[in-house]
C-alpha cells in the first residue's frame, strides 16, 4: 500500500546529494547531477530529505496534492 | 534498496580529515596549500567527465567535516538555511565574486613573478584582514611560488571558515548550497544533461 505523503523537490535544488544518504527506501537519485530525483513510488513521506536538506527545497506533500 | 541496515563504512566517510590535516599543514608551511589545487580542479574535471555531482555527494572532504561538526559534535542549532542563500542571485552572484577574487589572487602572484611587488608573507581573511603568517615560509621556495600559496590558503581557509559559520547558524552543510565548486559542477552538469534533464 501506498503511504499518503510523498516529496517534492523544488527547483532551486543544488544536487548536493544529502537526502540521498538518509532516504531508507534508495527512492532519491541525482541523474545527471542537475537536481534530485524522487521516485514517489518508493517514497514514503518520511520527511528525513526534507529535514536533511541544507538548501530547505523538499517539501512534504500529501498524495493527490500537486 | 531501502537502506534499512546500518550503512556500512566506506573509505570515503573518513574524507573529514583531509581539511583540517590541509590548513594544519598550511599552518606550518605555506607551500603545502599548492596541494589545495587537487580540490579545485578534481570537482570539475569528475562532472567534465560525465559523473555529475559525485565529489560533492561523496567526496568532498569539506561537507564531510561540515557535517561532523554539525551531526557529531553537535554545534549547529540546525536552523533553516534562508530561502535567499538558494537563490540563483546569490548562488551565481558569488560564483562571480569568488571567480573575481581568485583572478585577483592569480595577478597578485603575477606581479610578485615579475618582480613588480614584493611577497606578501599574510593571509587574506575574508578577502579583507590580512594576518601575518610569516612563520609558514622560510625562503625555500620563489616568491611567487609561495605568493600563490598564500593566496590560495587565504581562499580555503576562507571558505571554510564561512562554511563553519553557516554550520552553526543553519544547517550543517548549507555552505554547499553556494559553494562555488558545487554551482560550477552544476553548471558543467547542467550542459551535459540531455534536453528533458536540465
Amino acid at each position: 500500500m501506498q503511504s499518503k505523503r510523498y516529496a517534492s523537490v523544488g527547483a532551486r535544488c543544488v544536487a548536493c546529494g544529502c537526502c540521498l544518504k538518509v532516504c531508507p527506501m534508495g527512492a532519491i537519485d541525482l541523474k545527471y547531477g542537475v537536481k534530485a530525483n524522487i521516485d514517489v513510488q518508493k517514497c514514503v513521506g518520511c520527511g528525513r530529505c526534507a529535514n536533511e536538506c541544507p538548501a530547505g527545497v523538499i517539501e512534504i506533500l500529501q498524495r493527490g496534492e500537486k | 534498496m531501502p537502506n534499512t541496515a546500518k550503512a556500512k563504512k566506506h573509505w570515503y566517510d573518513y574524507l573529514w580529515i583531509v581539511t583540517p590535516i590541509y590548513l594544519g599543514l598550511g599552518f606550518f608551511n605555506i607551500l603545502f596549500a599548492w596541494i589545495g589545487l587537487v580540490f579545485f580542479f578534481l570537482p570539475l574535471i569528475l562532472s567534465a567527465c560525465g559523473f555529475g555531482k559525485i565529489y560533492c555527494n561523496l567526496y568532498c572532504d569539506r561537507g564531510r567535516f561540515l557535517d561532523l561538526l554539525g551531526k557529531k559534535l553537535h554545534i549547529s542549532m540546525n536552523r533553516k538555511t534562508p530561502k535567499w542563500v538558494s537563490s540563483p542571485v546569490f548562488r551565481y552572484g558569488f560564483l562571480i565574486f569568488f571567480l573575481i577574487m581568485f583572478i585577483q589572487m592569480l595577478f597578485n602572484t603575477y606581479l610578485v613573478f615579475s618582480s613588480a611587488k614584493t611577497l606578501s608573507e599574510t593571509v587574506k581573511l575574508f578577502w579583507t584582514f590580512n594576518v601575518p603568517w610569516n612563520w609558514a615560509y622560510n625562503g625555500s621556495a620563489a616568491p611567487w611560488v609561495a605568493q600563490f600559496a598564500f593566496g590560495f590558503y587565504s581562499i580555503m581557509l576562507t571558505s571554510t571558515l564561512i562554511g563553519v559559520i553557516f554550520t552553526v547558524l543553519f544547517k550543517p552543510r548549507s555552505w554547499c548550497v553556494f559553494c562555488p565548486m558545487g554551482t560550477m559542477t552544476q553548471l558543467i552538469c547542467r550542459i551535459r544533461a540531455p534536453k528533458g534533464e536540465k
